[in-house]
């Protein structure tokens, strides 16, 4: 089995958002970047599939150059090689077309993805990526199994999960679920030193156009302080919710 | 030309967000001079969409459609949108809707912006406003295509009424080869899905146990309102991990949150800015959740829990 992970390189959860340029371009002062969590659940489920069944796992980014130390990240978590297509990642057609073309040349079976990136929250590219390669293709992955070309895996959907059968090659975008965060990896020492001497290929985009693009960003709205509500005053509470913000 | 939504059934019911959908679908028609073609499939009751503004409907009626299948269903919604000619197709942002969107918009070659929360500000040059940033901002996103197709976010538009008279049409689309089979389908029975919620509760890791959620259900029984969590407790894994909240969790567009010994770490209140009101109850009047509360009340859950069910039980009692 030949399995691509596919890495968005996001800020840090933690990150306060700002513009710049008129509020047309993200502030990257101060911003440290990570994994997209999800993916990094998909990785971590990648790297189970490399041990317990032989398979093999290259890490892809659509980035440029800053992006590099996000996919040394991977292979120091395991991954066995890396590759990244060099171009803005502008819309969610245009990174899909440079993964298809990523996945044709490598002949990957079982590519896995995050289900949205925590910055753009698209939640596009991996939907688009299976359609544009005609591969099957399952979201909101909470479980995944593999046997020979068969998977079996199961869907987080409204109010529950579903079970469901497909054969490979899958394009699927997970989440938590497909591992516990406990069995996260953190990258060691070893891995780390490793990493460095892994093979992370450059290579250049083909042509596509993105179909999007963004022309500004706006923060939301301040918000006024706090109402608070003395804890012997429970009827006071109802009244507001009921009366003032009539939600109850 | 016109404008398609995809109004979803669940057992023949439209759900609440296929109204909203109409209903924001229905305006984007106005704004463009056209009129509105809600898909339907398995529906019971098409009419129900004449009232949202749906002129006309393209009902789907096929037992093999029973289970949800994102490419079927996706391959449907393209051969409507080309047979309607449609400019700009809304779907809603149930599970469902953002499985099968990215696959609609490669068919019909459609630019797509997902987590859309108002109507396009300008037709031309086409823009729409989305989320972005896990609800700590938002883009305005143009779409440059000639069809565009819309991911509506859930509670951002509402439910309008718009009464038109309208009429129902067979449609009998071709069916794309799946390559997924569904095995089972488990749902929580009698529970609110945090999805369908207008109200949603939620526990952090201030309850101090599993053992102490008996309060928690029983409040959101009350108020007929789903239960969630924050990440650790999920972690822990004193509740599943569909009830966890936040940026790496469920988004919460609820029209009330309430937030129980939680925190408000920013990757939680990433999950839930979204909701139009927010209440919390905590011991500490430094957590940082107070700050992105609407109301709060600086206490003891253990105290102050058992008393709001109470009330609320008589609120409710006095305003059946
Ligand atoms: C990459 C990453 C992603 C993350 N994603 C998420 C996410 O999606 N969702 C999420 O929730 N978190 C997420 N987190 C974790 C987040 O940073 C916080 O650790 C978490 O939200 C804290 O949960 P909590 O508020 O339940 O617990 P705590 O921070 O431990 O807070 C408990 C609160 O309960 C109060 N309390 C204690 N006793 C009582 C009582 N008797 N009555 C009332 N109040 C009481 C305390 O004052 C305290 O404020 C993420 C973290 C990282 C690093
Ligand atoms: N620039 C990128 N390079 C590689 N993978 C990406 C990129 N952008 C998105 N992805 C993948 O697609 C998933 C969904 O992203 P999005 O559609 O942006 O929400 C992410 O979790 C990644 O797995």
């Amino acid at each position: 089995m030949k399995i691509l992970v596919c890495i968005s390189h996001v800020p840090d959860t933690t990150s306060k958002i700002n513009f710049t340029d008129n509020d047309s371009k993200f502030d990257t002062n101060g911003i440290q970047y990570v994994i997209n969590p999800h993916d990094e659940f998909m990785l971590t489920r990648a790297m189970w599939f490399k041990e317990k069944q032989g398979a093999t796992v290259t890490v892809v980014n659509v980035g440029d150059a800053s992006t590099e130390p996000t996919l040394r990240k991977a292979l120091a978590i395991g991954a066995d090689d890396a590759i990244r297509v060099n171009a803005e990642a502008t819309d969610g057609f245009f990174v899909a077309k440079q993964l298809a073309e990523v996945v044709k040349n490598g002949g990957y079976d079982l590519v896995l993805a995050g289900r949205e990136s925590i910055d753009y929250n698209g939640g596009m590219v991996p939907g688009i990526l299976a359609s544009l390669l005609g591969f099957n293709f399952v979201n909101a992955c909470i479980g995944i199994e593999v046997e020979g070309t068969d998977a079996k895996l199961i869907r987080e959907i409204d109010g529950g999960e579903e079970t469901l059968k497909a054969s490979l090659p899958l394009v699927v975008a997970g989440q938590k679920g497909v591992v516990e965060e406990k069995d996260l990896r953190i990258p060691n020492m070893r891995g780390i030193m490793m990493a460095r001497k892994k093979p992370l290929a450059v290579v250049e985009p083909v042509d596509a156009s993105a179909m999007t693009s963004s022309q500004k960003f706006e923060k939301p709205a301040a918000k006024g302080a706090v109402k608070l509500v003395d804890a012997d005053n429970i009827d006071e509470l109802i009244n507001l919710l009921h009366n003032e913000a009539k939600v109850i | 030309m016109s404008v398609l939504v995809l109004a979803e059934t669940s057992e023949g019911k439209f759900k609440k967000v296929a109204l909203e959908a109409t209903s924001y679908a229905k305006k984007v028609a106005e704004q463009l001079g056209t009129n509105l073609v809600a898909l339907t499939i398995n529906a019971e009751d098409n009419s129900v969409l004449y009232n949202y503004g749906a002129e006309k409907v393209l009902s789907v009626k096929n037992d093999a459609l029973k289970n949800f299948d994102a490419k079927v269903y996706a391959g449907i919604v393209s051969e409507a949108a080309k047979k309607e000619n449609a400019e700009v197709v809304v779907i809603d942002s149930s599970s469902n809707g953002v499985y099968l969107a990215p696959i609609a918009a490669v068919n019909l070659e459609a630019g797509y912006a997902s987590n859309v929360v108002a109507l396009p500000e300008s037709i031309s040059p086409f823009v729409v406003k989305r989320k972005a940033f896990s609800n700590k901002a938002f883009n305005h996103t143009e779409i440059s295509t000639s069809v565009k197709l819309i991911g509506l976010a859930k509670n951002s538009f509402g439910v309008v009424e718009n009464n038109v008279s309208g009429t129902e049409e067979d449609f009998v689309p071709s069916l794309a080869d799946s390559g997924i089979s569904v095995e089972s389908v488990e749902k929580s029975t009698g529970k609110v899905s945090i999805a369908d919620a207008d109200i949603v509760v939620s526990g952090g890791r201030g309850l101090k146990g599993p053992e102490n959620w008996g309060m928690i259900e029983e409040l959101a029984d009350v108020l007929g309102a789903a239960t969630a969590c924050s990440k650790p407790v999920s972690d822990l894994g004193w509740r599943s991990h569909e009830e966890h909240v936040g940026q790496t969790g469920k988004q919460v567009a609820a029209n009330l949150y309430i937030a129980i010994g939680i925190s408000g770490a920013i990757q939680h209140l990433a999950g839930i800015n979204a909701s139009k009101v927010k209440v919390v109850i905590n011991t500490d009047p430094e957590a940082p959740f107070f700050k992105a509360a609407d109301y709060g009340i600086i206490g003891d859950a253990f105290e102050v829990v058992p008393k709001l069910i109470e009330k609320l039980k008589e609120f409710k009692a006095n305003n059946a």
